[in-house]
């Protein structure tokens, strides 16, 4: 009976400790791999501003499907000859691969907002790091609670995903576009995006990775959204973002991948 | 240095459960929903630290030369509790484990059962499915349930099933079906030809919300064929053992079809999958239990895949046209 009670005693205390440790993991203070390598991996030296002018991230604190976690990035300004952003980076800094994504935009872009799906594979930091066009260094960061988004299973679809691989298509929020202003669109592209880190534990076959590296689009031959992917994006890429027209012309989206597949879509565009 | 000691705390802390669960009484509530046919009901929650993921429907039929596992637990310490009350109730050696489907509740329990002389039966694509989520499953169990898996845990199947397969208990056969893409890519259902019990699992859900974890689409087009099974009974993964046959699909066919229609309007209006995510479906929460648990993520798997309905030309049960 003693023996009972002090082994129940002790594994209350683990039990203690155990929701400690989690504790410490929900409230997110964990900075050391972002200080510890990332940032000088990726900004060097550069002081990065922590501030509210410039964007901000939206993300689900505890995600439903690790490998389907919508984020979004959201700018507090539009993009102006004069004044814009030149490029976000997402960085995951739990996930095996923390470089996720990096956007381009341009004036032309009309406002540098992006939403994506992203793989979480860790209760970790994303982080969007904004490049000013003076030069300067923006950050905005939230804590996600997912585990196992990279090495979940592909969708089990997967199948009809490889035979649809590469198909494009646009998607705009009304018929017309409206000249000289912000103008959502939807970038769905079909593709499985492997992570590379699905091991079948039984033959120990790794399915290779294989996804989107790079997407393109362009309005007239005008880059309006750069994306250089990694594995962190999820299966079926989707980017909604923003353009402003100034006349009927036409929009091309061009993606390839780590094994060397190009593929294109086009939309005409009119007012 | 903090994540290795967590690690360490970790360590300890399903070290002491694992200990602390073995002092559990070791007695599990079976009923005889039909002569030879013993079913455990599970609850209705979240697996977690306390319930040890120990929440779905298993059991076990009785034929005149050996027994068949349906699903074999949720923990291995309940697969072990499984064993004990088959070995309680009959001196017939155990001959099939059958795994409905890969999910955790469901197959935790084979290490207690992998024996010579046991054959382990699965759909054709359980072993792959096995093999893809180990790691990652390992790592949930380790975190959320508090129990330590290794490979040995997961026994895959070496009766693999495709299409169908007749299994012989002695004076009992079991008609075993392996189904199209639905609840997952690797669902099995089990036909006691004898009492006309039908054994779902998954592919029914009373009470207990739906979770897709394969095909929205496959779901709807599966529930329209197992309606047609003459059963006297069917049996869920989660849920009540009952005779209300086929009527006992209506709550979920109802759910998934809400979930198809409803994304279906919110992808012709542009709705983003946040926007579906939080306003999808949300007249169907009164109905079930733990929607909170599962609806969004529900929304977010239908929503990718509907994204690229028009893409992939299939007949599409609940379109209106």
């Amino acid at each position: 009976m003693k023996f009972f009670s002090l082994i129940r005693s002790i594994a209350l205390a683990a039990l203690g400790a155990l929701a400690l440790t989690q504790a410490a993991w929900a409230e997110g203070e964990d900075e050391s791999a972002w200080n510890g390598s990332i940032k000088s991996k990726f900004f060097g030296e550069q002081a990065i501003l922590e501030d509210k002018d410039t964007i901000e991230i939206t993300a689900p604190y505890r995600a439903e499907d690790p490998a389907l976690v919508p984020i979004q990035v959201t700018s507090k300004f539009p993009q102006s000859q004069d004044h814009f952003i030149r490029n976000i980076t997402v960085i995951i800094d739990n996930n095996p691969v923390p470089f996720s994504a990096s956007f381009d935009f341009t004036p032309e872009s009309g406002k540098a907002d992006i939403a994506t799906r992203m793989r979480f594979n860790a209760y970790t930091h994303v982080r969007a790091i904004a490049l000013t066009n003076d030069g300067k260094l923006h950050m905005a960061k939230a804590f996600v609670k997912a585990s196992g988004g990279c090495s979940a299973p592909i969708g089990t679809d997967a199948e009809a995903a490889m035979a649809r691989m590469g198909k494009m298509k646009f998607k705009f929020d009304s018929d017309k576009a409206t000249m000289g202003q912000p103008n959502a669109i939807q970038l769905l592209i079909s593709h499985p995006n492997i992570t590379g880190m699905q091991m079948d534990q039984i033959s120990r076959i790794v399915q290779p990775a294989h996804y989107v590296t790079e997407a393109k689009v362009t309005f007239d031959g005008k880059l309006i959204l750069g994306v250089r992917g990694d594995i962190a994006i999820s299966a079926d890429p989707n980017f909604r973002f923003f353009f402003t027209p100034t006349h009927a012309g036409e929009l091309k989206a061009e993606i390839k991948d780590n094994l060397g597949n190009q593929f294109s879509a086009s939309q005409a565009v009119s007012p | 240095m903090i994540q290795k000691l967590n690690l360490h705390l970790l360590v300890a802390a399903s070290f002491l459960l694992g200990l602390g669960s073995t002092l559990r009484a070791e007695t599990l509530s079976l009923k005889e929903v039909a002569p030879g046919i013993f079913v455990h009901q599970g609850i209705h929650e979240v697996p977690d630290i306390k319930n040890h993921g120990e929440i779905a429907n298993i059991g076990f039929v009785i034929g005149e030369r050996c027994v068949a596992v349906i699903d074999s637990g949720g923990s291995p310490d309940q697969g072990q509790q499984l064993r004990n009350a088959i070995e309680q109730r009959t001196r017939r050696p155990i001959c099939y484990v059958i795994n409905t489907h890969v999910h955790p509740d469901h197959i935790y329990g084979n290490k207690s059962f992998h024996h010579e002389g046991v054959r382990f039966v699965g759909h054709y694509k359980l072993a792959q499915a096995m093999a893809l989520r180990a790691p990652y499953y390992s790592e949930m169990a380790q975190r959320e349930l508090g129990i330590a898996l290794s490979n040995d845990h997961f026994v895959p199947p070496d009766l693999p099933v495709q299409g169908t397969l007749d299994l012989d208990l002695g004076g009992r056969t079991l008609k075993l079906t392996a189904h199209p893409t639905a609840h997952t890519d690797n669902d099995l259902s089990v036909f006691d030809t004898q009492t006309r019990t039908l054994w779902l699992a998954d592919l029914l859900f009373m009470g207990h919300l739906p979770v897709i974890d394969g095909s929205l689409l496959g779901w709807l087009q599966e529930i329209e064929r197992l309606r047609h099974i003459e059963a006297s009974q069917v049996i869920p993964g989660h849920g009540p053992v009952t005779a209300d046959w086929p009527l006992a699909l209506t709550g979920e066919e109802n759910y998934l079809l809400s979930l198809a229609q409803e994304i279906r309007i919110a992808l012709k209006s542009n709705k983003t999958i946040e926007q579906a995510m939080n306003e999808v479906g949300q007249k169907n929460r009164p109905d079930w239990q733990l929607f909170d648990a599962f609806h969004k993520r529900n929304v977010a798997t239908a929503f990718a895949e509907l994204e690229w309905e028009d893409e992939s030309p299939k007949t599409i049960p609940g379109d209106t046209p």
